[in-house]
């Protein structure tokens, strides 16, 4: 089991470094910099003054040379200065985290008390009617955007409450309730969709998992139909279910990036889009970083839990 | 495409062509309820983008000063938006952009991945790991983010939007491409073609390739659904088409969110009309697959 976690763990490194080349190669292709969008406010672009700020910026420097300051930074926890705020990345960054790990962790925990008990009943009730309705409801949940369901959301509470979630952030804090109202409605809008995935695979997961000779042992040893169910199905189902939970918490992070917009939260996805927008390099690189390290954890963890969950994973590779 | 596909399968492919593609179509239609619907709403889609000047009511980007916000009415079917625009010509020629993009990035991602996936499939050894690797990179970013880094490096334009979307479907068309191929690899009949002496590419390319095929078509309509999500999400931050094409993604945009109070179809519609298509190529997805590839099956 050790040399499998640290097997795993050297994987995940050398992933993180190839990831973090993509992102700075994709970034240096882009047309224009912050430069170029600093000086088009101002119309004319003196070469001596670009020149000077490019300079004073470290941009001038050959692209390997600023990759691997940047990969040094990141070992040695100094992140560098965001061109357009003048600040250290990282005192910029840490402030969003919380908002934007809140968030994911919440609509992860309201996909799944969504998502694994409709499941079990439409993999218990299959092609029943109520089978259908949740089917299709789930796949209406895959094909709405999540942003916009937010906006809908939105709507509905105006029209119907005449009251709308404040659009400035409120600390946990300052009002507690506001504070988890507000947060609670975009979880909910990004959850919804997640839900819809978790409950197709645990349907289909549970499903296979009851043709199984031992759950028709079980059932001829006279054990009710819900302990059937509970006991012995669902802990050998979860495993494609424990997976697609990985998988989402990684991805809702992209989710946030339009959703944390709509409710004008101050998350790590909102201000990647507005540092892209601004070309600010120290900024994206480390967000996208940051990003990319909860994609690989949550994978890590997965791949993990497997172990605990099923003990033939262990000795298998 | 796709009930000619089902329609054209080896079995079914008997003399008399005309009826048996109409019972074919009949017995898809009893069988898959809900993937006939997918069907029937991806195909209105289509007519609908086809012919977006007939179908449309007035000039999508003509503007208005004296009809902004209107509510829907007998002129304005679905009202209009902040500039007077009519929206439900808007959504028709939207649909265009929509289905472009969103064919046309999963048809350029899916394509590329499913020649790295057979190659690397049937390569196997070392390239294949090294491929493997690559791909997990490419996997281990969330979709949205990387189709947002790429279309900001790339620059607004609907060519670059297709390839920012499609970049991120690569490794995932890899991966259902190469987990068929491995399969295939090991049957008698490559053996027998290596056997003949044919050339590895010949063999990759004429013998293997051909049986991936149900897979690949299930992974595009898969794929298609979120291409169309990712170009919503990647207009609706500004990313994504242009102006002055008129983009579901963008109709929903800032601009539309101030306005939400006042003229809430402004909000409305555009998103019903994604979700739509979504939903009905994520149907038409769900009955292929079941179709072409009972081993995944509810998967």
């Amino acid at each position: 089991m050790k040399s499998y976690v640290a097997q795993r763990l050297a994987v995940a490194l050398l992933t993180l470094l190839g990831m973090s080349l993509v992102i700075f190669l994709l970034l240096r292709l882009a047309p224009g910099d912050i430069v170029d969008i600093l000086f088009s406010a101002a119309g004319y672009v003196d070469p001596q003054d670009k020149k000077a700020i490019m300079q004073e910026l470290g941009m001038n420097r050959p692209y390997w040379v600023q990759y691997l300051e940047w990969i040094r930074g990141i070992v040695t926890g100094d992140l560098g200065k965001s061109y357009r705020y003048e600040l250290p990345t990282w005192q910029l960054i840490r402030p969003l985290l919380p908002v934007t790990l809140e968030l994911a962790a919440l609509a992860i925990v309201i996909a799944v008390l969504l998502g694994v008990p409709t499941g079990v009943v439409s993999a218990i009730r299959q092609d029943s009617g109520l089978d259908y309705v949740l089917r299709v409801l789930s796949l209406a949940g895959l094909s709405m955007p999540s942003f916009w369901l937010a906006m809908v959301i939105i709507l509905s509470l105006v029209a119907w409450f005449d009251w709308i979630p404040p659009m400035t952030y409120v600390g946990p804090s300052q009002n507690l309730r506001l504070h988890l109202l507000q947060f609670l409605l975009p979880a909910l809008a990004v959850g919804y969709r997640s839900s819809a995935l978790i409950m197709r695979i645990t349907r289909s997961a549970l499903l296979e998992v009851l043709r199984e000779d031992y759950i028709r042992t079980a059932r001829a040893k006279g054990q009710t139909p819900g302990l059937v169910v509970w006991r012995h199905a669902l802990k050998n189902a979860m495993l494609p279910v424990v997976t697609v939970i990985g998988i989402e918490f990684a991805f809702m992070i992209g989710g946030l990036v339009v959703t944390e917009t709509v409710f004008n939260l101050p998350g790590v996805a909102r201000f990647l889009v507005q540092a892209i927008q601004w070309r600010d390099y120290p900024m994206v690189q480390n967000l996208v970083m940051f990003i990319s390290i909860v994609v690989i954890l949550s994978n890590l963890a997965v791949d993990l839990l497997y172990g605990v969950l099923d003990p033939r994973v262990r000795y298998g590779h | 495409m796709a009930i000619s596909t089902v329609a054209t399968a080896p079995e079914l492919a008997a003399p008399r062509r005309p009826a048996t593609a109409g019972r074919t179509l009949w017995r898809f239609v009893r069988k898959k309820p809900l993937g006939a619907a997918g069907a029937l709403i991806m195909l209105v889609i289509i007519v609908t983008a086809v012919f977006a000047n007939l179908v449309a009511t007035h000039d999508p980007l003509a503007t208005n000063a004296a009809h902004t916000l209107a509510r829907p009415s007998a002129e304005y079917w679905l009202g209009t938006d902040n500039l007077g625009r009519d929206i439900y010509s808007r959504i028709v020629h939207g649909a265009r952009v929509s289905l472009i993009v969103g064919l046309a990035s999963t048809l350029l991602g899916s394509a590329l991945g499913g020649v790295i996936g057979l190659l690397s499939g049937y390569a196997g050894g070392k390239v294949d790991l090294a491929t493997q690797r690559v791909l997990d990179i490419l996997q281990g970013l969330p979709l949205l983010v990387l189709a947002l880094v790429m279309s900001a490096a790339l620059g607004p334009s609907i060519s670059n939007v297709v390839i920012a979307i499609s970049v991120p479907i690569i490794p995932r068309a890899a991966r259902v491409v190469r987990s068929s191929v491995l399969s295939i690899r090991e049957m008698q009949y490559v053996e027998a073609a290596r056997g003949l002496g044919l050339s590895h590419l010949r063999i990759a390319f004429r013998h293997v390739l051909p049986n991936t095929v149900g897979p690949f078509i299930v992974l595009c309509t898969a794929q298609l659904g979120s291409a169309i999500l990712v170009e919503a999400a990647l207009s609706f931050l500004g990313l994504g088409v242009p102006e002055p094409y008129p983009s579901w993604g963008r109709m929903l945009s800032i601009s539309a969110a101030e306005y939400a109070h006042k003229a809430p179809h402004l909000v409305m519609f555009p998103g019903l009309a994604i979700s739509l298509a979504v939903f009905g190529s994520n149907l038409l997805g769900d009955a292929l697959r079941d179709t072409l590839d009972p081993r995944l099956r509810g998967a």
